[in-house]
């Protein structure tokens, strides 16, 4: 008897063990509660959730870019389109830059018509993605607060509104006193600097696990036969005539007819690499995390002017983000600035929380576009596509970007739902225009 | 972070506006709309060192031209002072 088999090697697990042929006949790997009984009581260890493969030295679809665009991305081609010979090269580990870094906030409150549509799409996959991916990804639908201090912000809201209803989103502008009966601890007196006037409540909004999305999605696509690459960095891509015919990578060189570049914070440089320029500055943008405390807070509140969101995770902690940095880098420290400016804000927005204290904090880079909008599609070099530029709102659109990428890839047009993004309406001035809700707004 | 102010010296980024990479205006009479947008919009965006135009907001209110590197905010003084007109 082992500790890891409690019942040795006679009753219950043995009784298990036509249980646990049945299971094996419908694959090992499937997530269930008898599963978890079954492997509970065998001590049976989980099998990893994606294996490790060789770097082959061609592939029809290279991604560069392991994050949750990537990974949805290889897996919607796999399984919408039946294109399972994709690698997804990453150069460090799966989630390890903004999908990783992000707040998790999920909403699809936009301000144009062609932002509302494409976000809400986001919001019903994820709805329903932890029985997609066969992986909890602990999406909780809590409503999203969005405040207004002044009657300008006011005015807008009504406006976001009122696009957001045209589109069938659920948005509605809320005062003051709604404001406070969905979240007690917030101050509504109008002793302060920022007085709170109402908000834009969007109640499908919520916050989702970031990391258990980036894992489902790598699991599934691995299942569906796409190759994952971690520590893969790609150091070039050639081009000859105009067209893609392959990627240098840190292991090796790669012949590929196809990229796509689904890279943050990076996608300028990878975009060089082929000799595509992108109208994209990277900032940092800087979050942080509180100790865990008890749950008070149901509702994610976010406040334009006061450059700050908050929410509490299902551990209790609460999760700060910001706007980005004041000036262009590559480099995530943090900074005082950062720590000072958000606890004065907070400070303003919810008092009681004085007490609490600060874990750690971290940075994320983010691409800028000038209209706030992403850049997806193809450009100028055949075979090489972007889905880029996401700023600030990248993580959740991460499904519904998969989504179209991979029609994109598997019809060689892009779907009328990403449209709108291509490269080319920089050269053409038709520009998206969504800073009013996509800046801060999270 | 301290920006080497070519009149001030090193004061805190904080009095500071970045205008970003240092970008060179085409002539409005005779370029063409391509070539206008490529300005407003295209940007080099590089991971390294890169010429920046900064402004003294809180101080002299000068526009000058700094190097920084992207990759670690390691800032220092334009080769030619920084003292550029507009």
């Amino acid at each position: 008897m082992t500790a890891s088999r409690p019942w040795g090697n006679s009753g219950p697990r043995a009784a298990l063990a036509g249980v646990r042929q049945s299971f094996a006949r419908r694959g090992p790997d499937r997530y269930s509660a008898l599963a978890l009984l079954r492997h509970g009581l065998t001590g049976q260890t989980w099998s990893p959730a994606w294996r490790t493969r060789d770097l082959r030295r061609s592939y029809p679809v290279v991604i560069v870019g392991g994050g949750v665009h990537g990974l949805a991305t290889a897996y919607y081609l796999a399984r919408n389109h039946g294109i399972t010979d994709v690698a997804v090269l990453d150069k460090g580990y799966l989630g390890g830059g903004g999908s990783g870094r992000n707040t998790a906030i999920l909403r699809s409150n936009y301000l144009t018509p062609e932002g509302v549509r494409f976000y809400d799409r986001s919001l019903d996959l994820y709805a329903g993605l932890a029985a997609d991916l066969n992986y909890n990804v602990m999406f909780s639908r809590r409503g999203h607060l969005t405040l207004a201090h002044s009657d300008a912000s006011l005015r807008t809201m009504r406006w976001r509104a009122e696009v957001n209803k045209l589109s069938g989103v659920d948005s509605e502008v809320v005062g003051a006193d709604d404001v406070k009966r969905l979240v007690p601890h917030l101050d509504i007196s109008d002793q302060t600097r920022h007085p709170i006037l109402g908000a834009l409540y969007h109640p499908p909004g919520g916050i989702v696990r970031h990391d258990a999305v980036v894992w489902g999605y790598a699991r599934a696509a691995d299942r569906l036969g796409v190759h994952l690459h971690q520590d893969t960095e790609v150091t070039g891509i050639e081009v000859s005539a105009g067209r893609v015919t392959g990627v240098r990578t840190t292991r090796g060189d790669v012949a590929t007819p196809l990229v796509i570049n689904a890279t943050a914070g990076w996608s300028s440089v990878v975009a060089s690499m082929a000799g595509v320029r992108l109208p994209v500055q990277t900032f940092p943008l800087q979050a942080a995390v509180t100790e865990p405390v008890k749950p008070f807070l149901r509702t994610v509140v976010v406040s334009g002017t006061l450059h700050v969101y908050v929410s509490q995770t299902a551990r209790g902690e609460l999760v700060f983000g910001a706007s980005v940095d004041p000036f262009a880098s590559y480099s995530t420290r943090g900074s005082l600035d950062f720590v000072e400016g958000l606890a004065g804000h907070v400070l303003q927005l919810m008092p009681s929380l004085a007490k609490l204290r600060v874990l750690r904090q971290w940075a994320g880079l983010c691409d800028m576009t000038p209209d706030f909008a992403p850049i997806m599609g193809h450009t100028e070099v055949e075979g090489f596509l972007v889905d880029v530029g996401w700023g600030t709102y990248g993580f959740k659109a991460g499904p519904v970007a998969g989504e179209a990428m991979a029609a994109c890839v598997a019809t060689g047009q892009p779907p009328d739902l990403i449209a709108p993004f291509g490269l080319e309406r920089f050269a053409q001035g038709h520009l998206v225009a969504e800073k009013g809700a996509a800046a801060v707004g999270h | 972070m301290l920006v080497p102010c070519p009149w001030c010296g090193l004061r805190d980024a904080a009095e500071f506006r970045c205008l970003g990479e240092s970008v060179t205006r085409p002539d409005p009479v005779g370029v063409s709309t391509q070539q206008w947008r490529a300005y407003l919009y295209l940007r080099d965006n590089v991971a390294g060192w890169v010429t920046e135009r900064w402004y003294h907001r809180m101080g002299c209110r000068q526009y000058f031209l700094v190097e920084r590197d992207t990759r670690s905010n390691e800032i220092r003084s334009h080769p030619a002072d920084g003292r550029q007109p507009r």
